[in-house]
């Protein structure tokens, strides 16, 4: 049976205090998809704010209807088990994943692309076409390049850009992967795509502009990198 | 095989490779030019190497696109979402 294109897309938003940001991500994304046509739905697993963003989330759905958008409450997860709850009542035959912090800008191109090639998977890169970055220094471009760079070198993933996590998948591709995938945080969207070359999988690429964070603080310090390197050691020997 | 496992095959082969010619009792050794270019190999590859690292991760530095664009429209859309959502009854 040949594959089918999109018919409903279920985007999974876990967040962790983003109040500010995600009535703006579930606007944008409403709009995004009903402008084009596509059917969707919005999955939201809070980790327990303490900021009050299940309260918001509860009034979206009030908004939309609860057939658009759905919000659970889970405590103390990583994002793996937000994924795996969230695909479970997940109804959609392709799931979007990305981050509610306002840094992807959400774009069409996704569902597009992925009808154009009938890819498996669509990945977000910030590194070719006219993708990019914003409100990044030197210093964080640099370790961004230098990180991708030794990522290609030790991985060869055939994708180009491994840690942004702005995809589109499947939704058997994803419980597939999600069945193998070990590790934790980003290491395990890196993971993911590793795997997914592996298992023969065919992704397709999108540049993304990864706008940094509206609200709220990005993080890049000397702990990131070292848990970085760890993790890209771990699967260069496991992979 | 894992990606460890390649590059350690890759390595054993190469560098035993190396090593046979570069160790070879004097009958067997290659003629001299070729004994001269061959014993520093190994490093003159890793110099290469980074050579290449450097110049490959600095052109990427120098070419990362900054999405100006991108950013102001984000504004605008946020903007446009903030009035709409308190059009339909969202209160923070």
């Amino acid at each position: 049976m040949a594959a089918r294109g999109p018919e409903r897309v279920s985007v999974l938003l876990p967040t962790y205090n983003e109040r500010d940001n995600l009535p703006l991500v579930v606007w944008l994304l409403a709009r995004t998809f009903s402008e084009s046509g596509i059917d969707f739905e919005i999955i939201i697993i809070d980790d327990g704010s303490p900021d009050g963003t299940q309260e918001i989330a509860q009034q979206l759905e009030k908004i939309y209807g609860s057939d658009k958008i759905v919000s659970w409450s889970l405590f103390l997860f990583s994002s793996g088990t937000a994924y795996i709850h969230g695909m479970k009542y997940a109804t959609g035959n392709f799931i979007v994943i990305m981050d509610a912090d306002l840094s992807h800008h959400v774009r069409l191109l996704y569902v597009l692309k992925q009808k154009e090639g009938n890819f498996d998977i669509v990945s977000g890169t910030r590194y070719k076409g006219n993708g990019g970055v914003y409100g990044w220094d030197l210093k964080r471009k640099l370790i961004s390049r230098g990180a991708n760079f030794l990522t290609q070198v030790l991985l060869r993933p055939g994708a180009s850009d491994l840690t942004g996590s702005f995809r589109l998948y499947r939704k058997e591709v994803l419980q597939k992967l999600m069945e193998k995938c070990v590790s934790k945080g980003y290491v395990f969207q890196m993971e993911m795509i590793v795997r997914a070359r592996q298992l023969g999988y065919t992704i397709g690429e999108v540049p993304i502009s990864f706008v940094d964070r509206v609200y709220g603080e990005s993080k890049l310090g000397g702990n990131e990198i070292v848990s970085f390197l760890k993790g890209l050691l771990t699967l260069f020997a496991t992979t | 095989m894992t990606k460890l496992g390649q590059w350690l095959c890759g390595l054993a082969l190469l560098g035993s490779a190396w090593a046979a010619l570069a160790l070879a009792p004097p009958e067997l050794q290659p003629p001299a030019p070729v004994r001269q270019a061959l014993l520093p190999l190994p490093f003159y590859l890793l110099v290469a190497f980074g050579c290449y690292s450097l110049a490959t991760v600095g052109y990427r530095l120098a070419t990362f696109n900054d999405c100006e664009e991108a950013a102001a429209e984000l504004q605008e859309h946020i903007k446009a979402a903030r009035a709409d959502l308190h059009r339909r009854g969202l209160r923070l």
